[in-house]
């Protein structure tokens, strides 16, 4: 694994948006976008929106485990909870859809900061544990609490109009500011990969005492990245909102930390694209199972287990290791 | 009076304490499996829940279909669930001992997901009802309160494997064999244990206690599909809280923390599916390492 963290140092690296990056990456990139710009006129919008949300997620979630070596079993309630907030800011304040957005992932950050500060003080599978019984906190508040709705959740949350001005109702015209949304997460998550900041995530990842002796407060990493995972994953789940115009209390429930987990490991932990294909094909065959109940957990289930017991390294990261470089 | 003061009925007192003790002898037998295999075999064994469903589960099974009675299958149900526990530890998770212990919860959380969904798919979302013991019908009228005999039964049960256990693994040669695999395989291995059946039938053993409390739980609780995920993310949080280090500390966490969970079920309802978390994120806050934790 360090082998190939060194490649992508040697490949990226400086202030400039693109400065340095191979032209295979930079093709590759430009195809990507072009793909996604065509993309609502080929395949039904409202699925390729949801699998950008969900890849965002993923993506956040997996710049934790992938690159912060810490495994997050709760991200849901970050997820969920900015849905809640922004479908609830939304409909009943009337706040425009980016503010909502960011009020959304706003919330992400500060319960990120409150639950990360308490979960960094414990290490490898406590930490999984702790994220895990807080997350199910958040999900009992949910129930609970008189503003999410209890079972039904918070429906028809209008689309609204983009800065008061442009209406998202139309498929389409939403489809673009998700992608704009996607891009950007994306962005972050490339950017701060690729920092010195990532470098030294890694370096944590891979030998915390060492990296605490050469002066590191490993402590303040962890927690930054731990905010700025939750901030993404809240920025994701706000977007869903406009999605499906709907918060419930799926979007906090334990499988919806589950499934953000078999993504990153389906795809490959610690790759760029990893999460981004895992999304694909877990939404995928949440479409198409969606009619056979419980199959779907069961698949879910199986799928987990092949891959941890044969295919760690996922599917991006066989790939990676076929082209040798990194992905 | 005391009860004067606090506001609440006696009769509601105690039986919210009996019910706290109920579920807190349920944490304490879950955290006691979940501390013994995560000793010997680094694993956090997130399948626990599902398999305390499959022990409730595989009783009311042998009811249902075979007519097999309570008290059998409180002895039967935990043994086939152990076994199948055991085959689980020998074809999947002895595979993971030499990697990260990351992936050991991720293969055991995608088992919990793959034996909860069958189960979902075989028998519905609806719970099933099991029929009280009928030697544990009726109850005890102590006069304060209305002591039901199968509830009584349980917290005893409940407390006697529970410190039997503790007894096996501190009092014992086989124990003393188990504490040294704790410590140290490699050496206990050279001093001619068979380290990796050990590690089979700790796991084995784990397993069921596991099914032993979903056995113990049918009769309180509905027998369903889903059982088993709510209950050991509680018990995830008891761990934290006790520390795994000890079975006592396992033990006493577990029912200490059923009695506190079901005294705010009577004082402030609303916080009672969440109190044990809050005190999770205070033990975290003030003592990392749990409260009978060694670092």
């Amino acid at each position: 694994m360090a082998e190939r963290d060194m490649n992508i140092s040697d490949v990226s690296g400086g202030s400039a948006l693109l400065q340095g990056v191979e032209r295979g990456y930079v093709i590759f990139g430009i195809v990507a976008i072009l793909v996604l710009l065509v993309a609502p006129f080929v395949i039904y919008p409202v699925f390729v929106m949801k699998v950008m949300c969900f890849a965002l997620f993923a993506l956040a979630f997996n710049l934790l485990l992938g690159y912060g070596g810490l495994l997050s079993f709760g991200h849901a309630a970050y997820y969920g909870s900015a849905a809640y907030i922004t479908a609830h800011t939304v409909k009943e304040w009337g706040l425009t859809p980016e503010l909502g957005l960011i009020l959304g992932a706003l919330t992400g950050a500060f319960l990120g900061l409150v639950f990360g500060w308490l979960a960094i003080r414990q290490a490898g599978i406590y930490f999984a544990m702790v994220t895990l019984a807080f997350a199910q906190m958040i999900y009992f508040f949910a129930l609970q609490a008189p503003f999410t709705g209890g079972e039904d959740g918070i429906q028809a949350v209008p689309r609204g109009e983009l800065f008061g001005v442009i209406s998202l109702r139309p498929d389409l015209t939403l489809y673009y500011f998700i992608l704009v949304i996607f891009l950007f997460g994306f962005y972050v998550v490339f950017r701060t990969v690729h920092s010195p900041f990532g470098q030294v995530l890694k370096a944590i990842r891979e030998n915390e005492q060492r990296a605490i002796s050469l002066g590191y407060r490993t402590d303040h990493y962890k927690l930054a990245t731990f905010v700025l995972s939750a901030t993404l994953s809240g920025l994701a789940g706000a977007a869903t909102v406009f999605v499906f115009q709907l918060a419930s209390l799926t979007y906090v429930h334990w499988q919806t930390s589950g499934e953000v987990v078999l993504m990153s490991l389906l795809g490959g932990m610690g790759t760029l694209l990893g999460p981004i294909v895992g999304a694909i094909l877990v939404v995928t065959l949440q479409t198409y199972l969606a009619p056979f109940g419980a199959w779907i957990t069961i698949i879910l289930g199986a799928i987990f287990v092949v891959c941890v017991l044969t295919f760690r390294e996922g599917i991006v990261g066989v790939v990676q290791k076929y082209l040798k470089k990194p992905l | 009076m005391l009860f004067d003061l606090l506001g609440v009925p006696p009769q509601a007192l105690f039986a919210q304490l009996l019910l706290g003790l109920i579920n807190g002898s349920f944490y304490a037998l879950l955290s006691l499996g979940l501390a013994l295999i995560f000793g010997m075999l680094n694993i956090i064994n997130f399948a626990h829940g599902a398999l305390y469903m499959m022990g409730a589960f595989v009783a009311w099974m042998m009811l249902h279909y075979l007519g097999i009675p309570f008290w059998p299958a409180l002895i039967l149900s935990p043994i086939i669930v152990a076994a199948f526990g055991m085959v689980l530890e020998r074809t999947m998770l002895a595979r993971l001992y030499h990697l990260d212990h990351l992936y050991g919860l991720l293969l055991t959380f995608g088992l919990a997901l793959l034996i909860e969904g069958l189960f979902r798919q075989l028998y519905g979302v609806s719970g099933r009802v099991y029929p009280t013991p009928d030697i544990l019908r009726g109850g005890q009228n102590l006069g304060f309160m209305f002591l039901p005999n199968y509830r009584a039964f349980v917290v005893v049960a409940a407390l006697v494997v529970c410190f039997g256990v503790w007894y096996f693994i501190e009092r014992t040669r086989i124990g003393s064999y188990l504490r040294a695999g704790t410590e140290n395989p490699e050496l206990l291995q050279a001093f001619g244990v068979n380290v990796p059946r050990m590690i089979t039938l700790t796991y084995g053993l784990g397993v069921a206690l596991a099914a032993f409390t979903g056995v113990l739980a049918a009769p309180i609780y509905q027998v369903h599909p889903l059982m088993g995920f709510h209950i050991i993310i509680i018990v995830f949080a008891v761990v934290v809280v006790g520390g795994l280090g000890s079975m006592l500390g396992a033990i006493v966490t577990g029912l200490m923390l059923g009695v506190v969970e079901g005294f705010t079920r009577l004082f402030y309802p609303e916080a009672s599916a969440t109190v044990i978390f809050i005190i999770m994120a205070i033990v975290l806050l003030l003592r990392p390492q749990g409260l009978f934790g060694r670092r």
